[in-house]
């Protein structure tokens, strides 16, 4: 079972608050000890997520959790927003997709650079996605 | 308000991104380039992202897209200086960075934009018809 060593919540609001995720992120993917490469994949991550919170969910908070299972550290990542939510989950997550004016590579890209991936969404509750990675 | 500079050298711009970019300052660089660009007459663009220690989605077709533009204007854009790091994050994520030509270092950037100029030049000269299109 993996427990939480330490815990922080962050407000993901505004633009700037995406540069201080991708900070934050940075600075706890390194006290977990995870390599150059796993770092730049987290934050990469965080980015997108946050970047999604501030767009399409009108605003959020990021929960970060240092996590120790069995020996072995790892990482995770809670955003979550109360905006208008994804109507079409499957379909936020292929790439290409997109309601707004990206890529549509945020959903999916994030998925593939981390080694756990949830999202839950209803409509007009709000969005909770979950990122973890492990050293 | 916060820019990027962006350096003349010779028939060349030079930009070399040092700051955590929000993005609000990315589409400001766009803007900022593409009407340097048209003023200085420019052939080349070399964007320097060695100081960079992630590109996401939204950095990534910034880059693309001033690749883009800059063709439209007759100009080769080369991107230099990628971590390796954010090099194996970018294909993981999703993005090839299509259309944007990459080196090593300024140094190299600097002889592909001589060559490919050079040979869009001769190209013209031959065919009788202006600058050759590149792709």
């Amino acid at each position: 079972m993996a427990l939480a060593t330490s815990v922080d919540v962050f407000p993901v609001r505004a633009e700037t608050d995406v540069v201080l995720v991708r900070q934050t992120v940075r600075t706890w993917s390194i006290q977990q000890g995870f390599s150059l490469v796993d770092q730049t994949k987290m934050v990469t991550a965080a980015s997108e997520i946050a970047r999604n919170t501030v767009t399409y969910g009108g605003g959020g908070t990021l929960r970060i959790e240092a996590l120790q299972d069995s020996g072995r550290r790892g990482l995770r990542l809670i955003f979550e927003d109360q905006g208008p939510g994804i109507a079409d989950v499957d379909l936020a997550l292929r790439d290409g997709y997109t309601t707004g004016s990206g890529l549509g590579l945020g959903l999916g890209g994030a998925r593939r650079l981390v080694n756990e991936f949830s999202i839950e969404s209803k409509a007009g509750q709000g969005t909770k996605v979950t990122l973890t990675r492990w050293k | 308000m916060e820019r990027i500079p962006i350096l003349r050298m010779g028939k060349y711009l030079l930009v070399t991104i040092q700051v955590d970019m929000h993005d609000r300052l990315a589409m400001q660089l766009q803007e900022d380039l593409t009407t340097r660009i048209a003023k200085e007459q420019s052939r080349g663009v070399l964007i320097d992202i060695s100081a960079l220690d992630i590109v996401d989605s939204f950095i990534g077709r910034m880059l693309a897209d001033i690749a883009g533009m800059s063709r439209v204007l007759d100009a080769q854009t080369v991107v230099v200086g990628m971590q390796p790091a954010v090099a194996i994050t970018l294909v993981e994520l999703g993005l090839s960075l299509h259309g944007v030509r990459t080196a090593l270092d300024v140094e190299r950037g600097m002889k592909l934009l001589e060559e490919s100029i050079g040979e869009a030049t001769r190209a013209g000269a031959d065919e009788g018809d202006g600058p050759g299109d590149e792709r």
